[in-house]
């Protein structure tokens, strides 16, 4: 009887202050927000090496990219997960805007074909997510039915959400707007490309998870 | 010639995830901007871009899509927020509206948020001959 006792309470208390191992924080948001571009920032920044490829053309990250254990530190606090940049979701594809950006004909639909690809895996491991960053491009309206409909499903499923406005560097960018269109969330203004506001972003993550 | 098709809620309420969006994606696939009376759930329009991918061709380009919903609605009190998603969860939504259009016809659909403005591409994509 002592003994069961003993046993349930340790592991009571073992199941209330484990860490939960292996977090996935995964990188969502529309085509071109620069979501690579954030993860290789991490990436060089805590692991000091890149992730993946970036372009400007859409639809670069076609397949979902994981980066395993991933540690950050700042001060007394300790931060393991696993990293997911994942293809942006789109409503369309169309190759012929491949070719537009420079692509052959087949170079484009091949790259079309495994966008839609991407597009739907990227949506399956919404389920997956224990965190995620919704990376939006701070130049762009923010009032797309695409970042709605991410938002609403991260919401749905409960999953802790940070929204950055990447892109901050540019002329066009627009802050306010993007923190107009979700004022329930916290909005970050970044630049993931010179590197503005990352050292907030970081601990905004500690916040998160 | 410019085809647009007002779906009633009523013409969904009594369907599945599944059926709500095959019949939507199916509208839309004619050619069609559907205009529908209310809107589907959140995990149901993740699923309808889902099913959008999985049709697209050299034909079909996917869709554009929108949803204008009361604003007041989202924001009210507690127990209205819990009536209005508890009757959500089991019957739907029937307030607000959802616009999907072919990507073929539809170039943008502009969201003020309070105001929906669709902008229709000036060249339509050419029919293919039987």
């Amino acid at each position: 009887m002592a003994f069961s006792l003993k046993l349930f309470l340790r592991k009571l208390f073992s199941n209330l202050f484990k860490k939960k191992k292996h977090i996935k924080l995964g990188l969502y948001g529309p085509p071109n927000g620069g979501k690579t571009t954030i993860a290789n920032r991490i990436c060089q920044d805590w692991l000091g090496e890149e992730m993946g490829k970036v372009s400007n053309v859409e639809h670069e990250t076609r397949e979902i990219q994981v980066k395993e254990e991933v540690n950050m530190k700042s001060g007394n606090k300790e931060l393991s997960f696993n990293l997911v940049d994942t293809p942006g979701i789109a409503t369309r594809i169309d190759y012929e805007n491949f070719i537009k950006s420079g692509l052959k004909e087949k170079e484009a639909k091949s790259r079309a074909k495994e966008a839609t690809k991407g597009v739907i895996e990227a949506i399956k491991w919404l389920d997956n997510m224990d965190a995620v960053i919704v990376v939006l491009d701070s130049t762009k309206d923010p009032y797309t039915q695409v970042n709605l409909t991410i938002i609403g499903n991260l919401q749905a499923r409960d999953i802790p959400l940070l929204i950055v406005a990447n892109k901050i560097d540019l002329k066009k960018s627009n802050v306010e707007r993007v923190k107009s269109a979700f004022p329930q969330y916290k909005v970050l203004g970044i630049s993931a490309k010179r590197g503005d506001n990352i050292e907030e972003m970081y601990e905004e993550l500690f916040n998160l998870v | 010639m410019l085809t647009l098709e007002f779906v009633p809620y009523s013409e969904i309420a009594g369907l599945s995830s599944i059926g709500r969006i095959r019949k939507l994606l199916n509208l839309a696939k004619e050619d069609k901007i559907v205009i529908v009376q209310g809107r589907l759930r959140k995990e149901e329009e993740a699923e309808l871009i889902k099913a959008t991918m999985e049709e697209i061709n050299k034909d079909f380009k996917g869709i554009e899509l929108a949803v204008i919903y009361p604003e007041d609605s989202e924001q009210n009190g507690f127990f209205s927020s819990i009536k209005s998603k508890l009757v959500n969860a089991l019957v739907g939504d029937a307030q607000g509206l959802t616009v999907i259009g072919p990507a073929s016809v539809v170039k943008e659909i502009k969201k003020d948020p309070h105001k929906i403005q669709i902008y229709t591409s000036r060249r339509r994509s050419k029919r293919r001959k039987k």
